[in-house]
């Protein structure tokens, strides 16, 4: 048997005190947490930076470092600082060296990195090593080439070897996030369907159970079948909790594809076990013919400055969409004029908020809002390029009337200056597995001893 | 004629990857699922969505009363057009459509 204890869906989300230390009361035989996600945008990967606050992660990395003292066994983190990048790795391992020092801990410690150097995708490519999901975007060697960043998603394999060589912490980059935990399970020779299946439900932590926020549960592993066990006094697992969890954020609820394999839990059986806990078994593993690990990938996609201006006339607001489009019109052809640019090199973007700028096009109601607010977005080559077509739009919006011989309108900014850089925006360029002989192939390990 | 989001219990749209939008709909009892079941076609939903129905990817799932939903994002999350990172708001489209 073995127990994972995973004390949140992902290490800057909090955790409750009392059900860790439930959990550490439980004797589990690791501590698993995710870092990360792609779910907040192309921004962290193509730049390389964590989501969350460094003095969030610092905190409750630390009180994860206290545990796994208390109870002298691993701690692994999967997709280091959100992105997985090796400078994000590299930044938890400088703030866990830092934890160290202050606790006076001497630990080893085991990094895996996922980092792709482009040119090694750039080559898959070229051998058809690389395959697309779908709804893939089109990718070339020169969309390679561009991107800031590239990383592969470990799997059990890669996170096994990190688990052999003793390592009181495991640093990894991105990795899947079932792969920490089903890491350990599998290394015991436990039944993979179970392994994989349990670490799916686990992988968010308390989300599979009521009262979610609590953040810490643990997965028992038997030989064929798992058992979900959340810590908070007042989160119950349930048949319907644990495998609705299924649900979430998968395509698919019912196969899951991870590296070597996948999973289908379509004949899997839920029993409550007590009033706190589900049993499930039937979950089945399928291994693949080939190895592949999956691949994401973030490129810039131009520099962008945002305005807001906000419409209360009543008359402006009942006619903003005719207003934004004459507008977009007019400004697009002086921005072609005055800087000798092509229309194809820039894009003016109103959206109006209040009115549809959740669906656009694909808003089915209508009605007169209060007010509206313009969110007028530039995007362009660089951010001068981008800051000088915001200052051509910005007349625009101040004062354009629906109707040439109107008295002139003025309408209100909350800022001054109006114009707002966003700097660089990225965009994911990769939905597809590469093949691989060696699961170590893409990946590079390092342990080292500190204090 | 009902909106969807009057008879089920929860409607939750997140992304499934940077490519995929999910649209979870926890129907609530056994009624309200066959409700959900029979009222909601891929060919309204296609139409909602302005895409080829055969890209829907649908799971009617009895056992939880829950009918899923999986189809291509309307733009990749986070592309200079895409109007909502997480995918969140998509589920309000759905509350609002009228069963057959």
């Amino acid at each position: 048997m073995v127990k994972v204890l995973i004390p949140s869906g992902a290490l800057g989300l909090n955790y409750d005190q009392d059900a860790l230390a439930a959990g550490l009361a439980a004797k589990p035989d690791i501590i698993a947490i995710d870092g990360g996600s792609t779910d907040s945008g192309p921004a962290y990967l193509g730049r390389g930076v964590s989501k969350y606050s460094r003095a969030s992660t610092r905190i409750e990395w630390q009180g994860l470092m206290e545990a796994r003292a208390k109870i002298n066994v691993p701690l692994v983190i999967g997709s280091a600082g959100t992105c997985g990048t090796d400078s994000t790795v590299d930044w938890l391992v400088e703030i866990t060296r830092e934890i160290a020092d202050e606790l006076g801990q001497n630990l080893k410690i085991a990094v895996l990195k996922s980092s792709q150097p482009n040119t090694r995708v750039i080559d898959a490519l070229a051998k058809g090593k690389v395959h697309s999901l779908p709804n893939a975007p089109d990718i070339s060697a020169e969309i390679l080439t561009g991107c800031s960043n590239i990383v592969a998603l470990a799997g059990a394999e890669q996170i096994s070897l990190a688990l052999n060589t003793g390592a009181d912490i495991i640093i990894a980059g991105r990795t899947t996030d079932a792969a920490i935990i089903a890491a350990l399970p599998l290394m015991h020779g436990l039944g993979a369907g179970a392994a994989w299946h349990g670490a799916k439900i686990g992988e968010c932590g308390a989300l599979c159970a009521t009262n979610p926020q609590s953040g810490v549960v643990i997965i028992e592993f038997d030989q064929d079948s798992f058992t979900v066990m959340p810590m908070a006094k007042d989160a119950r697992a349930t048949p319907h909790t644990v495998s609705a969890h299924m649900l979430y954020e998968n395509s698919d609820p019912f196969i899951l594809y991870e590296p070597g394999g996948y999973l289908d839990v379509s004949g899997a059986k839920y029993t409550a076990r007590s009033d706190q806990n589900v049993r499930v078994t039937g979950s089945k593993w399928v291994p693949s013919e080939r190895y592949t690990v999956k691949l994401e990938a973030a490129a810039p996609a131009g520099h962008q400055v945002v305005s807001l201006v906000l419409l209360r006339d009543q008359r402006y607001v009942e006619n903003a969409a005719i207003w934004a489009a004459d507008i977009t019109k007019k400004c697009s052809q002086k921005v072609v004029d005055r800087l000798n640019i092509a229309a194809k090199d820039f894009s003016v973007e109103l959206r109006l908020i209040g009115q549809n700028a959740s669906f656009g096009a694909l808003e089915p109601r209508s009605q007169t809002p209060i007010e509206i607010g313009v969110l007028g977005i530039v995007t362009a080559k660089n951010q001068l390029l981008a800051l000088e077509i915001a200052k051509i739009l910005n007349p625009y919006l101040l004062h354009h009337p629906l109707t040439p011989q109107e008295e002139q309108p003025t309408f209100a900014f909350p800022f001054s200056p109006p114009e707002m850089d966003r700097g660089v925006v990225y965009r994911f360029c990769l939905n597809h597995v590469m093949e691989l002989e060696n699961p170590m192939d893409a990946f590079t390990l390092e342990v080292f001893n500190h204090g | 004629m009902a909106e969807l989001g009057k008879i089920v219990q929860k409607i939750r749209s997140k992304n499934a990857g940077p490519f995929w939008l999910t649209i979870d709909i926890f129907c609530g009892s056994k009624a309200a699922y066959q409700q959900a079941v029979t009222g909601l076609s891929n060919p309204a939903i296609a139409a909602v969505f302005d895409i080829e129905s055969t890209l829907i990817k649908r799971f009617d799932i009895p056992d939880l009363n829950v009918v899923k939903i999986s189809l291509p994002r309307p733009e990749t999350q986070g592309a200079i057009h895409d109007r909502d990172m997480h995918g969140a708001s998509w589920a309000a489209l759905f509350q609002e459509m009228e069963l057959a």
